[in-house]
């Protein structure tokens, strides 16, 4: 039902339509975010979002901060009233609808567990309000505590906790309910690097066991890549790019979405002739460079290469066969064990990062100062217009 | 998805409200906010009308500001007399200008007093910081009264001050502490010396180390460091405890009413002598209201340091 | 430097300032002599006087009730202007409402109990009500310039809870009524308990206001110590001060041993 989503070399199209609707689009969509737009006095938050979302998806807002994600997704759970704009979940315009009444929950970047309370007080405090009887609540409590492997802590506090603990605590508690709908801000944001590492698998396993809809909101790339069906890149108020986390590492549609996630050169250029396989661009920076051809590109058109590090191969011969080689000399070299970072200087003056991975056991490694030749292949590099 | 969440009562009640066009919301405003309009706000009215009215032996005893005339109109019998009588008798004016010279040096005493104590107890580190912080807080928990009546047998002419000095050879006949300017100004200092320290510590903790090892770093001595790093830093702490020191010691009653001297004229005791003993109403509004121009002004500055601080 | 010495021998002198008055005060309520600051032996007697002054006692009872009654009403009221002013938002009256709830607390005494005599006089005249002074009369003085105490009080404590737990709360079902009675006021708790035991102290401890707006037959405590001082010096008044001075010592300190387990604890 749920894809995996584990970065695999999956030959996209063949995949159904059902299990990715957001390809199909004839498909109804959950969510559907409509010209949404808030203003802080003189101050606009979120600026014109528009954003369909599917049942069952795990959808990231990725961004960093004061991008306008936590509001888009206050305005979800009903905290912040839209200036401009609705918000439908499951058909049913939301406006007007206070937060104890929408069909969704929240899990907070504090957590915000009551500190009075016991967990298991906290978990039941969801179902109490619904004027579920005790009893039952109780039990569905502790089926909860089971999922999230809190049974044995039922009766601490909050302070009592490890930080770990209390995260699940905060996801048992918004989970209760069965919500349609779940709105997480950052939810591993207070969590160490190997314990959020662990943590995201757990939150996909959850995610799976019940089919509740997911939205995410986060500033760690790395994060947003694991865990995520697709992916919302926000800059300044507005959506600059959605798609699945393939789509946006490999083809982002803008110089914005290629720096932000991951690292990248940039090539400012112009359009020299469109074969029909192959396109010629021209940069100051480095001479005529070839790539795969672009459609709806006119000849003299400015454009920007954006070519990832890890697909530029460094030799010290001048390599054949290779459509773009460009020489320079290496000024700087990170070791970092599983690879190298390189920085090498082009002759144009322009210098470009390289990463290497370690394969191979390489006795006389290339170092500082050496002459190299830059090379990748001509379906390496991605242009973009804006 | 039914959420049963609030009493068939409640619901009830907040439908009347809803029906009336009061909102849940406007009725928790409205408590709070009639509360100190009607028992705060109105009085000042309230004081500011009768200060326009006259004295007379009734009950209450002060003239109504309008009276019907012998065809029915309406005759204004408000006016500004007792203000005037204010400014034209000495005793008056002298008594203001004596409350703001008492409470300027009170207030300037108990900022050289208060501020290395609250700079020691804010570098201080815990527990003993916490424990310095309870033994400043303490006094101001037992009665006010009770702490000026103490100076009382500290400072009378065979007090507990004149019979260590005397004891010890150091003077012949009893110095006269008591019932004096000097009194009063050791009692307003005493009484309002936490007022100091509190907000000074508060605003001391608050001082980043950082600062002052960075101001070292560049060379700086400790004394430099101190004038030009931390006092600036400290300015609203200063500012807001002198306020705080400054407000309550020029209107004080009690403390020239215990220690001070027949001739100690502060503009709180003229104020009570005139409604208590003379029952004068009208001309002990006057002297409040005077009173409150003088004290507005330290206010509204205060009020603008905390706001400053909430934006923080 | 000079600091070096400075600094603690300032500190000392300070509180020997503050705390040898409040010392020779207790030593010499167990001064056998009449003449207060004389020492003429150890004894007890003024306790004993102390007990059997019906006044005093009396007007104990009063200022008790008043403070109660003040110091309740005074922590309901701060604490709904505290909520209303850190959670509402923008409202009209807004700034009115902070001056009102903040002035209270450096406004002189004198202009306080005043004002407030003749508005309850001219109550009285238009509307009947109240009839006379005494003690409804000084419950409400003190409350107003009380519930300014608690509300700086309790404003600072929500201002620093996290407003995620209120949002939780809403976000699980819950109406904002239920929200404030579940969640805001268990958290804050400790800060009106802090409040309460503020306002109760500041209402006993206060005699200039409840001179200006008490009737016969209520006198407080203040009054009565007060009329007695004006006087003289007198012994039995030194009695007095020494209970009260130990009653508040230990309760300021079995507090701060509370708060600082709490500290800890919740740390």
């Amino acid at each position: 039902m749920v894809e995996p989503r584990m970065t695999q070399p999956a030959p996209a199209k063949a995949l159904a339509a059902d299990t990715k609707p957001w390809r199909d689009p004839g498909a109804e969509p959950f969510i559907s975010i409509r010209g949404i737009t808030k203003r802080f006095g003189v101050f606009t938050a979120v600026d014109d979002v528009s954003l369909d979302i599917f049942r069952g998806e795990l959808f990231c807002l990725l961004g960093g901060s004061g991008c306008g994600k936590s509001t888009l997704l206050r305005m979800l759970a009903g905290f912040e009233v839209p200036t401009e704009g609705q918000v439908l979940i499951d058909g049913q315009d939301m406006s007007g609808v206070p937060p104890d009444k929408r069909p969704t929950n929240m899990m907070f970047q504090s957590y915000a567990l009551f500190p009075h309370m016991t967990v298991e007080k906290n978990v039941a405090y969801g179902l109490l309000r619904e004027g579920k009887p005790k009893r039952e609540a109780y039990a569905r409590v502790a089926e909860m505590l089971k999922l999230v492997k809190l049974e044995a802590f039922a009766r601490r506090k909050p302070h009592q906790l490890s930080g770990g603990q209390r995260q699940r605590v905060a996801l048992a508690r918004s989970l209760i309910k069965q919500p349609k709908l779940l709105l997480l801000d950052e939810p591993l944001g207070a969590l160490d690097k190997k314990l959020r590492e662990e943590t995201q698998f757990e939150l996909i396993r959850i995610q799976e066991t019940l089919g509740v809809t997911f939205i995410v909101v986060t500033h760690d790339q790395d994060e947003a890549m694991t865990l995520a069906t697709r992916i919302g890149v926000m800059d300044e108020g507005k959506i600059r790019q959605v798609g699945e986390p393939r789509e946006i590492y490999e083809e982002p549609n803008s110089k914005f979405v290629a720096d932000f996630i991951g690292s990248v050169n940039l090539f400012e250029g112009q359009v020299d002739t469109a074969a029909p396989d192959l396109m010629r661009i021209r940069t100051e920076e480095a001479g005529p460079l070839v790539t795969l051809p672009r459609p709806g590109l006119n000849r003299n058109q400015q454009v920007w290469i954006a070519l990832r590090p890890e697909r530029i191969g460094l030799s010290r011969a001048r390599p054949e066969n290779t459509a773009n080689v460009v020489p320079g000399v290496v000024q700087e070299v990170g070791y970092m064990g599983h690879m190298s970072n390189f920085r090498v200087k082009l002759e144009s003056g322009r210098v470009i990062r390289v990463t290497q991975s370690s394969q191979l056991r390489d006795e006389d490694p290339i170092s500082w100062d050496e002459p190299v030749f830059a090379s990748w292949s001509p379906s390496a590099a991605r242009v973009l217009t804006e | 998805m039914s959420a049963v969440t609030e009493s068939a009562a409640w619901r009830g009640s907040a439908r009347v409200l809803g029906w009336l066009g009061i909102s849940g919301r406007t009725l928790v405003i409205a408590v709070p906010m009639l509360w100190f309009l009607v028992f705060f706000l109105v009085p000042f009215f309230v004081l500011g009308r009768i200060s326009l009215a006259e004295v007379i032996i009734a009950r209450p005893p002060y003239t109504p500001l309008f009276e019907r005339g012998p065809e029915g109109e309406l005759e204004i019998i408000a006016g500004l007399q007792n203000y005037r009588f204010l400014f034209e008798d000495a005793l008056y004016r002298n008594a203001y200008f004596s409350s703001i010279r008492i409470a300027v040096i009170s207030t300037v005493f108990a900022l050289l007093i208060g501020y290395p104590i609250a700079y020691y107890i804010a570098r201080s580190p815990e527990p003993r910081r916490s424990i310095l912080l309870l033994m400043v807080i303490l006094p101001f928990w037992t009665s006010f009264l009770l702490r000026v009546y103490a100076w009382m047998g500290f400072l009378r002419r065979e007090g507990v001050i004149n019979n260590m000095l005397m004891s010890m050879g150091v003077i012949d006949t009893p110095l006269v502490m008591l019932q004096t300017d000097f009194a009063v100004l050791i009692g307003i200092v005493y009484t309002y010396l936490p007022f100091m320290i509190l907000p000074l510590y508060a605003n001391l903790t608050k001082l980043d180390d950082a600062h002052l090892e960075a101001a070292a770093d560049l060379g700086a001595s400790p004394m430099v460091t101190f004038f030009t790093v931390t006092l600036p830093l400290s300015m609203p702490g200063i500012i807001a405890g002198s306020m705080l020191v400054f407000i309550p010691a020029i209107g004080e009653y009690v403390i020239p009413a215990l220690l001070g001297g027949p001739d100690t004229l502060m503009i709180g005791r003229v104020l009570w002598d005139e409604f208590f003993s003379s029952r004068d109403w009208p001309v002990a509004s006057a002297v409040a209201i005077v009173m409150l121009v003088l004290v507005v002004a330290p206010i509204m500055w205060l009020q603008s340091i905390q706001n400053r601080r909430e934006l923080d | 430097m000079g600091r070096g010495w400075f600094l603690p021998m300032a500190v000392v002198a300070g509180f020997v300032f503050l705390y040898a008055p409040i010392i020779s005060l207790v030593v010499f309520s167990f001064n056998e002599s009449r003449l207060v600051t004389v020492w003429g032996g150890f004894s007890t007697r003024w306790y004993g006087e102390l007990i059997r002054d019906r006044q005093i006692l009396g007007a104990a009872w009063i200022s008790l009730q008043v403070a109660f009654a003040s110091a309740t009403v005074a922590t309901v009221i701060g604490t709904l202007a505290a909520f209303v002013l850190t959670r509402f938002g923008s409202f009209r009256g807004r700034l009115l409402l902070t001056g009102m709830a903040t002035a209270p607390l450096v406004m002189p005494e004198v202009i306080t109990g005043l004002s407030l005599l003749l508005l309850f006089v001219s109550m009285e005249l238009t509307l009947g009500w109240p009839a006379g002074r005494g003690l409804t009369t000084i419950i409400i003085a003190h409350t107003t310039f009380c519930a300014a105490f608690v509300a700086v009080i309790a404003q600072s404590r929500l201002r620093d809870m996290d407003e995620s737990l209120e949002e939780a709360a809403r976000d699980l079902g819950a109406g904002p009524v239920r929200v404030f009675f579940d969640i805001t006021l268990p958290v804050i708790a400790p800060a009106l308990v802090a409040g309460w035991l503020l306002a109760f102290t500041l209402s006993l401890d206060d005699l200039v206001i409840a001179s200006f707006v008490s009737g016969p037959g209520a006198s407080t405590l203040p009054m009565v110590i007060f009329s007695k001082v004006r006087l003289g010096v007198s012994p039995d008044v030194n009695a007095l001060a020494t209970i009260i001075i130990g009653i508040v010592t230990v309760s300021v300190i079995i507090a701060g041993v509370l708060m600082r387990r709490r500290a800890a604890r919740g740390g």
